[in-house]
């Protein structure tokens, strides 16, 4: 098995996972795999502390987004909480140059990317379906489709290989995120075909947060998710999904592996859902108070913060500074999401073609003259 | 340079050119490298060009198109071969739901310069899933551009400009006649731009509108109906999205009949879009009904009876008859 049992993991699945911090924020200072993997982090203090600061604002700007969202200014929104550490440990582990391709739900992947967190907003608002360059944040749109972007990510990353960027320490790789229930889509398996066959540089990044929408682990699969990665000739690994430490090191690791021209690796990140799927969601429907209150005594947030306490590395000025800066950057958020403003109708017509069509540019005509016919009537 | 060539010499040609021209271009798919493809259209590419230029995929059309999207954002322009039409459906979510959308979905910042080659329609004895013309399908989906070429010398310019093309484009190669030659200009440019119709044979009495395999079909109806001292105009499509139906207005203005042809069954088929809109824009010089010639609204059926689906010469002068007994 290729999978590491932590000295400490009393949490953890059968099986065992990658953990460097336990619930109760005590550090492992390694974990070597049965596969002789060893996996450790050598952060500084301050990198202790900003990585915490990312989990609380991501919290933060999520719990914006959910409110936004109750209040009627988004039409839906689909929230993290409960897998910041997946994504901020995952996310921070990118290079510059690597490449990354989400679901609809890695608001924190975004943030670690140093994009601005308001981007992904016109989509949930409803003003555009996303809206932004690939290629210019090194994070492709939004993919809605569950599954679908596991093969844009792979042949991207076989892009990669033939651009002749594999291969040395300097390299770019790519990373999928995916959740449990995309497992059991085709795409993903011939993602994963693809991706052994052609030896892409590539990540396959899954939050295992438990349940696609309803339907529980139990629904995807018969075996754990990270063993299927045995079948299709890459490395799988299991990590505590909540744990930012576990998500950085064994993340950091896959991508240098791709990079170093390795070929793929799936991570497995064994974490929760602690909201519902979306807004639109009841999750009091399919599974019990206490199974959630178990999952909320492995928080990411607070064992990290329990450590930085422990070590003395924060103090309480140190966490009522990050959570009043969290709360400046959300009102930020706030403020500059109401102020958005409502696409003109005629811009339905625009970006359906990079060269355009003459038909759609007489419906455009027409659709502009009959709107034109109400001006200045009570319509 | 011109030489007489087949239908599918003529694409294998294009493709040599687009590679030459392009470093970016690929051709990916089933069976395209060593073997060439199942009809032999990227014969000889791989060894010329590389197995990094003309790639064999792992049997899955999802990954084809979906791996394609991916190769394009990263600036690679890659040719898609589907093997045949029926084996389009597995890709269907990635070619509607993604290959369509991203540049709509990015406010313009992403362009998928992708082609997706499908040979299609029946004709060739062939099993169940061999003969399909789903054509409509695609011609439906907004931010796709869908052609079918007739004739060797359009195959040969129209896989170029649809390679050259930033819009994703699905491209028909009519199978039966991959076998067919004609004239070819292996050095000269097109004459036309890619979305555009051609009118064929000019005449005065009537007008009839084909793409793809059906093209030849109606010029031999059309020469059957001229030793009855009918004068019939014939018009390829070339382009079903978007429609270029200039010259059929005007050609309908001059005859006031218009029969359509297509193998797709009729029920929502482009001859249904055409008729519409030639009944919109005509409607005063209309001398009878828009009628169509198609295949029938069955699945398609065993190869010891195509040939009385596939719509023939018999059929098309069928319906010009009746076009003039209105």
């Amino acid at each position: 098995m290729a999978n590491g049992e932590s000295e400490v993991g009393a949490d953890a699945p059968a099986g065992g996972f990658v953990q460097l911090l336990t619930p109760d924020g005590e550090r492992v200072d390694s974990v070597t795999t049965d596969g002789g993997v060893t996996y450790s982090v050598d952060f500084t203090d301050d990198e202790y502390r900003e990585l915490y600061r990312d989990l609380v604002t991501v919290r933060r700007l999520d719990a914006e987004a959910t409110a936004l969202q109750r209040q009627g200014e988004l039409g839906i929104w689909a929230s993290l909480l409960g897998q910041e550490a997946a994504q901020v440990g995952s996310g921070r582990a990118l290079r510059p140059q690597d490449m990354a391709f989400p679901t609809y739900r890695e608001h924190g992947v975004l943030y670690t990317r140093g994009i601005d967190p308001i981007m992904p907003f016109g989509l949930f608002r409803g003003v555009d379906q996303g809206g932004w360059d690939p290629n210019e944040f090194k994070f492709n749109t939004y993919t809605i489709v569950i599954g679908a972007q596991t093969l844009h990510a792979t042949g991207y990353a076989m892009g990669v290989t033939m651009d002749g960027k594999t291969g040395n320490p300097d390299g770019e790789a790519v990373i999928a995120y995916f959740g449990d229930g995309a497992t059991s889509q085709g795409d993903v398996n011939e993602a994963f075909v693809w991706s052994g066959v052609f030896n892409a540089p590539i990540v396959f990044f899954c939050q295992n947060n438990q349940y696609a929408i309803s339907e529980p682990l139990e629904r995807q699969t018969r075996i754990p998710l990270y063993r299927r990665a045995d079948g299709y000739g890459f490395p799988g690994v299991r990590i505590d999904g909540n744990d930012v430490l576990a998500s950085y090191a064994v993340t950091r690791a896959a991508l240098d592996h791709a990079r170093n021209g390795e070929g793929p690796t799936l991570i497995e990140a064994y974490t929760y859902r602690m909201g519902a799927h979306t807004s639109s969601d009841d999750p009091t429907r399919y599974r019990i108070a206490s199974e959630v209150e178990s999952w909320k005594a492995k928080d990411p947030i607070s064992r990290l913060r329990t450590f930085l306490a422990k070590q003395q590395l924060a103090d309480d000025t140190f966490f009522a500074e990050v959570d009043e800066t969290a709360r400046t950057v959300a009102l930020d958020l706030r403020e500059r999401v109401l102020a958005m403003p409502d696409p003109q109708p005629v811009t339905m017509f625009d970006n359906v073609y990079p060269e355009g069509s003459p038909e759609l540019d007489a419906q455009r005509a027409a659709f502009a003259r009959y709107q034109a016919s109400f001006e200045g009537s009570a319509h | 340079m011109t030489e007489t060539v087949t239908l599918g010499k003529a694409l294998n040609h294009g493709l040599r050119r687009a590679l030459e021209n392009d470093p970016k271009v690929l051709i990916m798919g089933e069976d395209v490298g060593k073997l060439g493809g199942v009809f032999r259209i990227t014969d000889g590419l791989q060894k010329d060009f590389g197995e990094n230029r003309v790639i064999d995929t792992p049997l899955a059309e999802s990954g084809i198109i979906g791996t394609a999207i991916g190769l394009a954002i990263r600036g690679y322009r890659p040719v898609c071969e589907i093997q045949f039409d029926g084996f389009v459906f597995p890709a269907f979510d990635q070619i509607v739901s993604q290959v369509s959308k991203m540049h709509y979905r990015s406010l313009g910042k992403v362009r998928l310069p992708i082609v997706i080659r499908i040979p299609f329609g029946g004709g060739i004895g062939a099993v169940e899933h061999h003969s399909e013309s789903p054509e409509a399908y695609f011609s439906h989906t907004p931010g796709l551009k869908v052609v079918s070429c007739s004739n060797p010398s359009d195959a040969y310019h129209m896989i170029q400009q649809s390679i050259v093309s930033d819009d994703p484009v699905v491209f028909f190669e009519p199978k039966r006649r991959y076998w067919e030659k004609g004239p070819v200009d292996l050095a000269g440019t097109p004459d036309l731009p890619l979305h555009t119709a051609r009118v064929v044979q000019e005449g005065t009495d009537a007008t009839v509108v084909a793409y793809g395999p059906m093209v030849r079909t109606a010029l031999e109806a059309a020469q059957a109906a001229a030793e009855d001292g009918r004068r019939i105009e014939v018009i390829d499509l070339r382009t079903l999205s978007p429609l270029d139906l200039g010259p059929v207005h005007e050609s309908v203005r001059k005859t006031g009949r218009c029969v359509v042809v297509h193998e797709a069954p009729g029920n929502l088929g482009l001859g249904a879009e055409v008729a519409a809109r030639v009944t919109e824009e005509c409607f005063y010089s209309l001398e009878a009904p828009v009628l169509r010639v198609t295949g029938f609204d069955v699945p398609y059926p065993a190869a010891r009876v195509e040939e009385e689906y596939l719509p023939d010469l018999d059929r098309v002068l069928d319906a010009v008859d009746r076009s003039f007994g209105w």
